[in-house]
Order: C-alpha cells, then structure tokens, then sequence
C-alpha cells in the first residue's frame, strides 16, 4: 500500500506519524517483515557528523560607508573569496591563513581555518574582516578593517557544494612510515585502518537509488534547516553496487544550503587534521519517507550489508591508482578490529557514529513534534540510468 | 651511604637516535636502574619513552646529562593530559594513536570515546591527532 508525502505530512501536522531512526527501523522489520513494516511506518531519519571538506559559506556584510566592492577578504587572516558583487563573500571550509606555516613544518598542526571561522561566526564571537580594492567612482573605498558577527551579516548561509558522500575509502598504510592524510594519522604497516561513513544510518546509504532525496529535500542541516540543492560534485551514481543495490565505494554525493544562523556548534565544527589541514565537520540528517514497500526493504540495510574498499594511502590513492587491498564491511570496522590481508587491524573512524545517532534521533523528535514537515522533491539527481561516471582530469598541454 | 632517588621522565627521541643503545649506556655507564613503563619507537621515526631512571643522585645527573648532550629531550612525567568533554565527538580517531590505551570505545552500542586517565602516560601524541582539539595537555 503506497502511501503519498502528503498523507505522512498530514500525519506529521496531527502529531501521528510513525518514525525511527535508521538505527531503530532494522530490528523492527526484522519482526514485522518489509509489507507490515511499509504500511505501519511513515518516516525513517537518518544522520552522519564528519569532516566535509567541501564546505563553505556565503555571507552578505553589508555595505560600510563609503562604499566598497571587496577585491581582497580575510576573515580572521584566512582568505576569502570576493570575485562577486559588492559585500558578498565565499568563506572555505579548508582554506587556511596565509601565513600559516602549512606542513613546511611537518607534520603541520593546521589549527584554524576556514572552518573553524564558520564555527567562530555561528558560536556568536567576533571575526575580523580585513578588505582591499582598487577603487571605483561608485565603490571608492580601498581598505577596510572591522569586526563582524553573525548577528549583523545580512545573510549568511553554508553552500556545501559536496556533502554526505554516500560510501567511502576506508585507509591503510602499507609503507613503512607514518603518512598524515584527510583520513586522520596511519601508522606504517597497515598499523590501523581509519574510515569516515556512518553506514546503516547514512543517508543517501538508506535510500541507494535516490528514489526520494532529490533536489529541493528539506533536511537536518547542521542543527538547523537546509535543503538538498542539487547533485554534490564528483557525484558518480553508477559507482559498483552490491547485490543489495548498495554501493560498495564512494558513489552519490550532495550539494546542500542552510541559515546559518539557526545552526547550532554541537552539529558545525572547525576541523584540524594533522599533516592536511583544516576543515569542517558537518551535520547531516535526512527523512526518507516510507512510500511504498521498496523503500521499507532500502532503509533495512544494515553495517554488515554495506562494504567499502581498503585503500593504501601511501601509494594507490596519491598516485591515483585504481587497486584495492580488499573489501571490508561497517559491522568489522565499527567492532574496533578488522581483519585485512590476514591481519587484525586496529579500527577507528573520523566520523561520529554517536553524533550521527544525536541528529538521528533530533530529526526523528522534530517530525513526532510536527515542527518538521517532508518535502516532495523537485527534481531527481541523476541515477543509475544517466550513465553519469566520475572522470579523472587527464592533463593535456596542448590545446585539443 | 648515599640514597637512591628515582625520577619519572618521558624521553623523546629524535629519529636519528632511535637504533642507539641509549638505555643500556644508561644502565652500564651510569649504574642506573631503569624501568621502562611505556615505549613508542619505531626504525627512522621520533619515537618516545616513559621511565622510571634511579640511581645514585651524582648518576642520575650524569645520565641525565649524558641524554642532554646526545640530543634526547626529556622532561618530568608530571605533565597531566585531560579530554575537555564539550570539544569530543567521539570520533575515535585518537584510539588507534594512543600508545597505552588511554583512550578508547569500551562500549561498542553506545560508540562513545572513553579517557581513562590511570592508563595514560601523558605522551600527548593525541593532542594534534584531535581534529577538534579536544586533548589539551596540564601542569
């Protein structure tokens, strides 16, 4: 029995819809089965807290008197981007300060970027905002030099142009010295394995095909409201499937938007990853509306259900070669130990399963409340049957 | 008769020390005694190690020196590290560095990060493996 977005909103409005988490749901369909489960359950919320580092943030200042179109912006000595009109600027997730020592001492402790000024802005402290131009007849200003916060910015929201990766590498360290990446400190010798996926409670995990997450979906974002803008970029849906329709490496991704000033730190957190950088770990939670039977059977998969491929980060990765170490599903890795190669690895994970649980379980609260209502989408992001691949940049000196 | 007095130090070695015999010209060219508590020392890599060195107060000077002249830094384990609660996600990227354990999921239901303070040795490699600065090392 197919049920439409509206009747579940209608359900939300009155205070009766049926929800659980994507953590919740598993056993309950184990007892119900998929048809029971499908006609009794409305809304299933799902969550992820990680690094994300293609993250940023526009943000409207406000025009000083007199006038000034920024050419030049630094908030807090990080640059920004102004290459729009006047007072608007683009504030990077991984962009750090210009005089940051980077790994030129290494490995680099990368302790303030781009993203920890979006966490400094929703925390409500002051960002000095640094700005010069060449001057205009109509922007004559050259130089400007005031604190902002986010109170006073006439808008100021996260473009995150890639978000909530579907599936993802899971690394290693096959050499025999320690290498400092994105996916935290790897000991040599394949001395731990470290990945970053929330697995059964991903979202784009509890609905593979992108049957109902499409652009215009109303979602959790970072402890405030946001929506699914358009497909994420590297966004490659005819990524290697399991049977199950589940994909067993990086596959889908997001592009999402959200007020920041309704954001809250708990869910926006700077990041600094020793030996890479700085970056910005982001909130994510995601209704899938329980719409008709295939839906149940999507968002019933489970961490053991769910593979990701072993990557060497030592030499594979950066020279971008294709080879895997092996395949390893979520139940192993989140048990603390995996076995790879015939060895027991030590297991850890740069994403917080208990933070993705949290919004999870805040999205599930807010739909019960009927604060939070389900959107139809309005477009779809392309699927299996666009063909769409994922292409590597080939390099070509010559023109073609 | 002179009394033996100990000191608990944390050694940190420069990679080009690490295939040295330093431990053991401690213990013969200085009558030392030296008690290895934790070590993290790997071929051409910093490494460090937590000892517990006792001796004769003009030896254990002398050894000490000896550490300061070849280059091995070392300072006094009374350093404390702490976990600030509202800075963890509980990611669990710090439990594959740390070294003794200290940190920690003991709870896989609940995923949660746990310091348990009697095993650290105040090493501090968590403190910039954090990507959220939620270690900080204390007097």
């Amino acid at each position: 029995m197919a049920k439409t977005i509206r009747e579940i909103n209608d359900k939300i409005k009155n205070n009766k819809a049926v929800v659980f988490t994507a953590e919740e749901i598993i056993p309950f369909i184990k007892q119900k089965g998929y048809k029971k489960a499908a006609e009794e359950v409305d809304v299933v919320t799902t969550g992820t807290f990680s690094p994300m580092c293609s993250s940023g943030a526009f943000l409207n200042v406000g025009h000083p008197s007199p006038r000034m179109r920024m050419q030049k912006a630094w908030l807090n000595g990080v640059a920004a981007y102004g290459g729009f009109a006047a007072c608007d600027i683009y504030i990077g997730a991984t962009q750090i300060p210009d005089e940051d020592p980077a790994n030129k001492i290494y490995p680099g402790s990368f302790e303030y970027g781009g993203g920890h000024i979006i966490e400094d802005l929703i925390a409500g402290k002051d960002v000095f905002l640094r700005a010069t131009s060449y001057g205009t007849d109509c922007y004559p200003r050259k130089e400007l030099e005031t604190y902002i916060d986010l109170k006073d910015l006439n808008q100021a929201y996260l473009v995150n142009p890639r978000n909530a990766y579907q599936n993802y590498n899971v690394a290693v360290n096959l050499s025999s010295g320690v290498i400092y990446t994105y996916l935290g400190v790897l000991q040599p010798n394949m001395g731990n394995v470290n990945f970053s996926c929330a697995g059964q409670l991903s979202p784009l995990l509890n609905d593979p095909y992108y049957k109902t997450i499409g652009i215009g979906t109303r979602i959790f974002l970072g402890g405030g409201i946001g929506y699914v803008i358009w497909e994420g970029t590297q966004h490659n849906p005819t990524a290697v499937r399991s049977e199950n329709g589940v994909p067993s490496e990086g596959a889908g991704t997001l592009s999402v938007i959200g007020d920041m000033k309704k954001m809250s730190t708990r869910y926006i957190k700077g990041v600094s990853m020793l030996g890479y950088g700085a970056s910005l770990a982001v909130g994510i939670g995601m209704p899938i509306p329980i719409v008709d039977e295939e839906m149940i059977e999507f968002v019933s998969v489970r961490d053991e259900d769910i593979y990701a491929p072993v990557v060497d980060y030592s030499s594979a990765y950066p020279k971008r070669e294709s080879k895997i170490v092996a395949k390893v599903n979520y139940r192993d890795l989140r048990s603390g130990t995996v076995k790879i190669l015939g060895e027991n690895v030590q297991a850890a994970s740069i994403s917080s399963y208990p933070v993705a649980r949290e919004i999870a379980e805040t999205l599930k609260t807010w739909i019960q409340n009927g604060t939070f209502t389900l959107t139809e989408k309005v477009a779809s992001i392309p699927g299996v049957e666009s063909g769409q691949t994922f292409k590597p940049l080939e390099i070509r000196p010559e023109r073609g | 008769m002179k009394s033996v007095i100990s000191k608990n130090i944390m050694l940190h070695y420069p990679k080009e020390h690490t295939e040295k015999p330093i431990i053991s010209n401690l213990i013969k060219r200085y009558d030392l005694t030296v008690n290895i508590s934790r070590a993290r020392i790997g071929q051409d890599e910093e490494g460090i190690m937590v000892i517990e060195v006792s001796g004769k107060k003009q030896n254990l000077d002398a050894g000490l020196n000896y550490l300061k002249e070849i280059g091995v830094t070392f300072k006094p384990v009374s350093m404390v590290v702490l976990m600030v609660d509202e800075k963890c996600t509980h990611c669990s990227a710090c439990t594959v560095i740390c070294p003794s354990d200290a940190l920690t999921i003991e709870d896989r239901n609940t995923m949660m990060v746990s310091f348990i303070q009697d095993k650290c040795i105040a090493c501090g490699l968590c403190i910039p493996a954090c990507p959220y600065h939620a270690m900080e090392m204390h007097e």
